[in-house]
């Protein structure tokens, strides 16, 4: 009867939940705490978007897409330079990087021996590289331009510095991705008599492309938005032409965005104002990209 | 009393084996009550053909696996026979996937894996340097525990192996139409071979996976536990298709479930784990390898009783 008296006690006992602190004075401040953190950064953004939509707005027109830049007449002055330098610029990067960090995943991943001390070598830095700033890739670049003596301020050298930049994030994304496709398949694979690289090639590559994919979208848009090392490479400012090959000298959106809101005229910070918002556009184009294809090619295994 | 003596199965089931009984018959004579629950089941060899010794293919001699510096398994001397289903059985821990993955080269792709003394196969040593492990794996393939179709369709997924390992096939369609009946599944899945695979139930997926398999025609089918994964409707179905199989193939099959090898080997090794002196690694080994009748009917060795009337394990 003891253990039913035990029982009925315990029931008896009404299941409030002061004792575990959720309503103490130090854990409401805490929640208030990061109610604030989460405020300040909704907040700030928010008012950067709305100052460029309200400053950019009115100059949002034809003019912005077709016209090149003028120092004569800012009103009717056009990014349209900067937004075929952009995408000249960042078809360069993806050729350049997709190709090259894809391969060293794949080494990297499912090759490599981790007992090897140069590939734990590799590891370790590739983790520092993601780290490095970005004005670093743009002196690199820089410097070996001089070396082989091409012209700095060229979409090619925009390319590699934008490539180096984003080299470590896809290497590590794309190693995600394939890390994520099961082991079983490849042994399904391996053991019905295929080779490592049939199976690379037919089984885990095509499995982790949604991952690889997403990661590599999410890279280059992050290489779109960079102005640091460009600006170290010297990209123009005021030209008036299409660029229209690797050779040729460019500008991109964040370097023109750059230029124009330094300088003094409103005019300027208008049509500044409202290449933020085609550069934010795009931006978000791609990001809503790299989600589309997360969520329709996501494996359930 | 319930004591179950080898006399009654080889009556049973018409094997020529009441010599080999008679002279061990007192070893069961203390007759463990439980014994009758694994009792061989008559259709383990239908025909009553099974050979005293088995007709070699696959022999290890004085086998050895380490992983790094630990010894996961400790002298393994047994050979395969041709055409005839080997079980091994044994607690978890005890290196039967150890050594089932060997068989196959499956366990060169885990990085410090070392391996001593010899496998063989036709007379070949399967660890000489000059074998090349892809063709090992070719003529000895291996369907896993978890059933791992890959994310194709149905009919990509058996014409996988043939493809990739170059086999000249006049009538591709024909092959997977074979390999699929074989495998016990066309009349589930022709009408939908290019239907992704992942739509097909856990046990359609695992007869997938050996229709996959027999695709490219090895000699040698290694199951690391089939059926763990199945229903029991689905594992009577694999258990059925590997006594058909049988005729054609070789099979090896490590099982948790010893009904199950008492229902379709032919023979069946009892291993077990033994602390190593000094460090205390578990090293696994082989305590009792004889026919499947013997093993659970008549065993040698006192583990081999314990394990299979459940003591341990």
């Amino acid at each position: 009867m003891a253990t039913i008296g035990t029982l009925s006690r315990q029931v008896a006992t009404p299941l409030k939940a002061e004792r575990h602190g959720d309503r103490s004075i130090a854990s409401i401040a805490f929640l208030i705490a990061l109610w604030v953190a989460l405020a300040f950064a909704v907040v700030c953004l928010a008012v950067l978007l709305i100052d460029s939509f309200v400053k950019g707005l009115p100059r949002l027109d034809s003019n912005l897409l077709t016209r090149y830049s003028s120092q004569v007449i800012p009103e009717s002055a056009g990014a349209r330079a900067a937004i075929l330098g952009s995408m000249w610029v960042i078809v360069t990067t993806a050729v350049l990087a997709i190709p090259l960090g894809v391969s060293a995943a794949i080494y990297l991943e499912e090759f490599a021996n981790p007992r090897r001390w140069y590939n734990r070598l590799i590891e370790v830095n590739l983790q520092n590289l993601a780290a490095v700033p970005a004005i670093v890739y743009g002196m690199l670049t820089a410097g070996f331009a001089l070396a082989v003596g091409l012209r700095r301020g060229i979409v090619l050298a925009a390319g590699i510095a934008l490539a180096l930049l984003i080299l470590p994030v896809i290497i590590i994304t794309t190693r995600e991705a394939l890390r994520a496709v099961p082991a079983e398949i490849r042994d399904g694979s391996l053991a019905l008599g295929a080779t490592p690289l049939q199976t690379v090639w037919r089984q885990t590559l095509p499995s982790a492309i949604p991952g690889i994919a997403t990661g590599t979208i999410l890279a280059l848009s992050r290489a779109l938005g960079e102005a640091a090392p460009l600006l170290l490479l010297g990209g123009l400012v005021f030209i008036n032409y299409d660029p229209d090959g690797l050779f040729s000298g460019f500008t991109t959106l964040p370097i023109q965005i750059f230029d124009w809101t330094g300088r003094p005229e409103d005019a300027f910070k208008e049509v500044a104002s409202a290449t933020i918002i085609v550069l934010l556009v795009l931006l978000l184009a791609m990001n809503a990209l790299a989600i589309i294809i997360r969520n329709r090619y996501q494996k359930r295994w | 009393m319930a004591t179950y003596t080898t006399t009654d199965t080889s009556q049973k089931t018409g094997t020529p084996m009441a010599t080999d009984a008679q002279s061990t018959s007192d070893v069961s004579s203390d007759g463990a009550p439980s014994k009758a629950m694994f009792e061989p089941s008559a259709n383990s060899r239908r025909s009553g053909t099974l050979r005293e010794k088995p007709n070699p293919l696959i022999e290890c001699d004085d086998l050895s696996i380490f992983y790094g510096d630990f010894r996961a398994v400790s002298g393994i001397s047994m050979v395969f026979g041709k055409n005839e289903i080997t079980a091994l059985i044994g607690p978890s821990g005890c290196g039967k996937s150890t050594v089932l993955r060997t068989l196959n080269r499956m366990n060169d792709l885990i990085p410090g894996t070392r391996v001593e003394g010899r496998v063989s196969y036709h007379g070949q040593d399967m660890y000489g340097k000059e074998v090349d492990p892809i063709e090992v794996r070719r003529r000895i393939g291996m369907v896993f525990q978890k059933p791992n179709p890959f994310p194709k369709s149905v009919y990509d997924n058996v014409a996988y192996g043939p493809k990739v390992t170059g086999m000249k096939v006049a009538d591709m369609d024909g092959l997977v139409e074979d390999a699929l009946r074989g495998a016990a599944l066309w009349d589930e899945v022709k009408d939908k071979l290019k239907q992704s695979a992942f739509g097909l139930s856990g046990g359609q997926q695992q007869r997938l996976c050996i229709a996959r398999t027999i695709a490219v025609k090895p000699e040698v089918i290694l199951m690391d536990e089939p059926c763990s994964a199945l229903d029991p409707i689905a594992t009577s179905r694999v258990e059925d298709l590997m006594s058909e199989l049988r005729d054609e193939y070789t099979i090896i099959i490590v099982t948790h479930n010893m009904q199950q090898a008492a229902r379709v080997a032919d023979r069946t090794a009892f291993f077990t784990a033994q602390a190593a002196e000094g460090n205390g690694d578990r090293t696994g080994q082989l305590v009792e390898y004889d026919t499947t009748l013997n093993i659970f009917g008549n065993p040698a060795d006192k583990r081999t009783e314990a394990y299979i009337s459940g003591r341990f394990g």
